[in-house]
């Protein structure tokens, strides 16, 4: 990896929604404001190329980072830096407007993210036109041609609608759209989990290719521990709207440091059947409305200890754990 | 490139546009409206009528609102079919001497156009009011919402007689009978455009957070350019129902508002106009003057309405 | 060997459109051996959870069976009426659905509809429903189950609801259990432990599972047996261990190469080109044909029926030597 600076780099996201009861019903019940911290405070950067993978369950607050990260939801607090341009940048709309077209998303549900009204070409065609990377009607149905080509389509499915085609054929439309814009910095959400297992296998190869063939730089959000081990080069662990564990996707998988990463792990069925040791996992991802004081993790940990309920860990040296410091390999023969 | 093309799922060889007419041939709603005879008959009978309407200076055999053509003498003459009738007038004449058949057929398109043109109104307000509520959110909504509510405590009539009052005061020494027209689609359209606004807006909501809109709002588009290019051709499915479903009832409300005096002058009236002159013959026995514009009314209207009712089932996708 | 707890031969099912008949399951054929988890494993389309449905008698029209036998403890129950089939489901086949949103009235609380269960299908008093009822919860790991037994679903998170569906289809003692992706919808820590309830719990009360999943996983973990489905059609049917490590049929096969895993090294997916054909395009012969990377004259013409091959069977020309040595 080379030493030039990242190229997106993300500081202190936070994103509460006030989840209170009407002003008048608090004002009468004596209720006080009820916050719902769906990112609470996250730091990481993402370098040219890479794909950093980010897994969590419900709750993890991994969705609302997605959207917070392309600049469709509005951060609490906290930026997002493309390059060094604050993606907000409410001072410069013209700058705003080009560091938007540096970075698109794919979204989970093929079924929803294409419009059932328009035709797939108009679709692909749709950042084309906005961004005005072509004139005229010919250059641009050559470049939407172009497009579908490169996602395994073809010319003559321009003229379809999306409910003529499969997931896995409406997922690759919307990869193709994400690339019309050209941008550099992709974020995919759950891209993969609306798909059966099979179509998946494609899906994923086609990005990696795009990856290689475009230089591409991705954001994978996904629940599936496997795809992200297949995908990323690096990977980060949320809960309950921290990063509670990064690490480069090798030593992650090999060497959890973090107790919740080692129960993601043991979850995950044994394909192979190789009989690996595996400790039971217990509990469920609490509501983000009411976490649990301390370390969120504390009430389903098999190691928490007294500090752990009572101090909320920092993001140390890449891992948030009162007791990860130290051997590497604390966590193994558990 | 042709390696990652192999690789992807076989898409349909050439596809061309396909020919209306074998599209229209494979559809489901054509299926299900050609399967239901009721609704095919309550089609043919709208069709009918709309064209009756359009064409009537040339169907009519005459014009019954031309005072040359219209002789006293002929007044009150029973329909041809009966023991007296004149076989010059199919459904007889009314006290003016005009010949009810032809008053009809010009009496049905001024209720069309009127119902048609409420209608029209309406939806324009009612879809504009219910996307701007529905996208923008907010306090936007909160009034538009709250304006919406107190329209639908005002009745009909009300409106019409306060916008005819209003026409009257504004446009000084014009007769009621040159503003009726245009009081009467402002008042059909004010009075129903809440249940338009109500339902787009209700879509809007659903709409507004599926990931296509969001896909379009992260390449900047502007929000009327979404509102319109994208949301609006997704909520039209139920507004096409309530429309057709309306305009039996914006037909049946200007019947209304003329019967009571308030709608259409019987210098140009339109079949509720017929029924107010109509009724005050009924029990001299002169029954056909109310009798068939009357059945004209019924007609049209039960028509509109199963129309409206088949299209409301065929566009439900949970039905299915 | 012991008889076949629940027996399916030759099941057909057919979809009455416009446009012709469609054919959704194609001559499904297995058994199920009294307390053993069949898993039955395909991707969307293939057929599995129709199969389901079809054992239940609960398929939607225009869906209907038209062919088969389907027999439970020996006796068919494809022909039954609507109310004889209504006793064995609940009594004597118990079922789980993915959602537990729907599969639980959100009116009711959870305790009434477990004894409203119980009480249908065994002679115990009110008393002693609710005395059982409590018993179930605290068997399937729901914590203070005699005070969570009045609390209605909403209260309840979804691994706890999912629970609290599987005491719902053991607490009649079914001797068969349906159960269509009861993980899906679950985080995945919380998949592992409702797995986990289902087998432990199923073992000890000695009841079958045909447990209908895409995820291979899921099935790797759980099962005896598994049936991979494709378009309609078996294609292979055997012990777990045998199927998920060295597969015979080529979709089997693409199937498990495609599917990543904590082990993955590779740079690429191993993937199957295409897509499952659609019901009105079934290819004629094998309905793998077009996508098969091994695929031969025969297999365009004649659709390979089930060879048996020591104690699995496989749907493909391929293997049709071994299996005549093997008879």
């Amino acid at each position: 990896m080379s030493a030039e600076a990242p190229l997106v780099v993300v500081s202190g996201l936070k994103r509460a929604f006030d989840v209170s009861s009407p002003w008048i019903t608090r004002l009468i019940e004596r209720e006080p404001r009820r916050l719902l911290k769906a990112v609470d405070g996250l730091d990481f950067s993402i370098a040219r190329g890479e794909t950093l993978g980010l897994v969590g369950e419900s709750g993890s607050g991994k969705s609302t980072l997605a959207r917070m990260v392309v600049g469709l939801l509005a951060a609490s607090a906290g930026h997002v830096l493309i390059e060094g341009v604050d993606i907000a940048a409410k001072a410069d709309p013209v700058a705003r407007r080009v560091v938007r077209r540096r970075m698109q998303m794919i979204f989970q549900d093929p079924y929803a993210s294409l419009d059932p009204r328009w035709r797939v070409g108009d679709i692909v065609a749709e950042p084309i036109r906005a961004f005005g990377l072509r004139q005229g009607k010919a250059e641009i149905e050559a470049r939407v041609n172009e497009l579908l080509g490169l996602v395994g389509l073809h010319a003559q499915d321009a003229l379809k609608y999306p409910h003529e085609f499969s997931g896995g054929q409406r997922q690759r439309v919307a990869i193709a759209r994400a690339l019309a814009s050209e941008p550099e910095f992709i974020v995919c959400d759950e891209p993969t989990s609306a798909l059966d297992v099979s179509i998946q296998a494609q899906i994923l190869n086609l990005m990696r290719d795009l990856q290689q063939k475009l230089g591409l730089t991705y954001l994978l959000i996904t629940h599936n521990l496997a795809v992200v081990r297949f995908m990323a080069t690096r990977v980060g662990v949320m809960y309950l709207g921290r990063l509670i564990e990064i690490n480069d996707t090798t030593s992650l998988f090999a060497q959890p440091r973090h107790p919740y990463t080692r129960m993601l792990l043991d979850a995950v069925p044994d394909l192979t059947m190789s009989g690996r040791a595996r400790t039971p996992v217990g509990g469920e991802p609490p509501n983000p409305i009411s976490p649990p004081p301390g370390c969120p993790f504390h009430p389903r940990c098999p190691r928490a200890t007294e500090i752990c309920r009572t101090e909320t860990p920092e993001f140390v040296d890449n891992v948030a754990c009162h007791l990860a410091h130290g051997d590497p390999n604390w966590l193994a023969g558990a | 490139m042709e390696a990652m093309a192999e690789m992807g799922e076989t898409a349909a060889p050439a596809a061309t546009r396909r020919s209306l007419r074998s599209r229209l041939a494979d559809s489901d709603m054509l299926v299900s409206f050609l399967s239901s005879p009721v609704t095919v008959l309550a089609g043919v009978i709208t069709l009918l009528m709309f064209a009756a309407a359009v064409l009537s200076p040339w169907i009519a055999p005459t014009d019954p609102f031309n005072p040359a053509t219209n002789f006293l003498a002929d007044s009150l003459d029973p329909p041809r079919f009966t023991a007296d009738g004149d076989p010059r007038f199919l459904l007889g004449t009314d006290d003016q001497g005009r010949d009810i058949w032809s008053a009809i057929l010009y009496g049905l398109r001024v209720s069309l156009l009127i119902g048609g043109g409420g209608v029209a109104l309406a939806g324009a307000i009612g879809i504009t009011l219910g996307l701007i509520a529905g996208y923008a959110g907010g306090w936007t909504d909160a009034v538009i919402m709250r304006v919406a509510d107190v329209q639908l405590t005002f009745p009909t009539i009300l409106i019409a007689l306060l916008l005819d009052g209003v026409a009257q005061a504004l446009l000084k020494g014009s007769s009621h009978h040159e503003t009726a027209f245009g009081v009467l689609i402002l008042a059909i359209g004010l009075s129903f455009w809440v249940q338009y606004a109500r339902t787009v807006r209700a879509s809007t909501l659903v709409e507004k957070n599926r990931d296509y809109v969001q896909a379009a709002r992260l390449i900047g588009l502007s929000p009327l350019r979404i509102v319109v290019r994208h949301i609006l051709p997704n909520v039209m499915g139920p507004v096409l129902v309530i429309a057709t479903i309306n305009l039996a009832l914006a037909i049946i409300t200007e019947a209304t508002l003329s019967f009571l005096g308030v709608g259409l002058p019987p210098t140009q009236p339109s079949l509720g106009t017929l029924i107010r002159i109509g009724q005050n013959f009924l029990f001299s026995g002169e029954w056909w003057i109310v009798a068939f514009p009357s059945l004209t009314l019924a007609i049209l209207v039960l028509a509109v309405n199963l129309l409206g009712d088949w299209l409301r089932d065929a566009l439900n996708p949970k039905l299915k | 060997m012991s008889e076949a707890l629940l027996s399916v031969r030759d099941l057909r099912v057919e979809f009455a459109t416009r446009r012709g008949k469609l054919v959704a399951l194609d001559g499904v054929s297995f058994d199920i051996a009294p307390g053993e988890i069949l898993g039955m494993v395909g991707e969307s389309g293939a057929g599995k959870s129709l199969t389901g449905l079809s054992i239940i008698n609960q398929l939607d029209p225009p869906g209907s069976v038209v062919a088969g036998e389907i027999r439970l403890n020996g006796a068919r129950i494809d022909n039954l009426p609507p109310a004889r089939m209504r006793e064995i489901r609940g009594r004597r086949i118990g079922i789980i659905f993915q959602d537990p949103l729907t599969s639980l009235n959100p009116l009711l609380r959870i305790g009434d509809q477990l004894v409203e269960t119980i009480l249908a299908h065994s002679p115990l008093s009110p008393k002693q429903a609710r005395e059982r009822a409590i018993a179930w919860l605290a068997e399937v790991g729901i914590p203070a189950p005699d005070k969570r037994i009045d609390g209605y679903p909403h209260e309840f998170s979804g691994g706890m609801r999912q629970r609290v569906v599987i005491a719902l289809a053991l607490c009649a003692e079914p001797a068969l259990v349906i159960a269509d992706e009861p993980t899906t919808a679950l985080d995945v820590s919380v998949q592992a432990q409702i797995i986990a309830v289902l087998k432990n719990i199923t073992r000890r009360h000695g009841a079958a599972v045909l447990l209908i999943t895409h995820d291979m996983g899921v099935i790797a973990e759980t099962a005896d047996r598994v049936a991979v489905m494709y378009a309609g059609r078996i294609v292979e049917i055997g012990a777990v261990a045998d199927v998920v490590r060295r597969p015979l049929h080529p979709y089997a096969r693409g199937l498990m190469a495609a599917i990543p895993t904590l082990e993955t090294r590779a740079e690429r997916l191993a993937q199957i080109p295409g897509a499952m054909p659609r019901l009105n395009a079934i290819p004629r012969g094998c309905a793998f044909s077009p996508r098969c990377d091994r695929v031969f004259a025969r297999c365009l013409v004649e659709r390979p029926p089930l060879l048996t091959i020591g104690h699995r069977k496989v749907a493909c020309w391929l293997h049709l030597e071994a299996a005549e040595e093997g008879r």
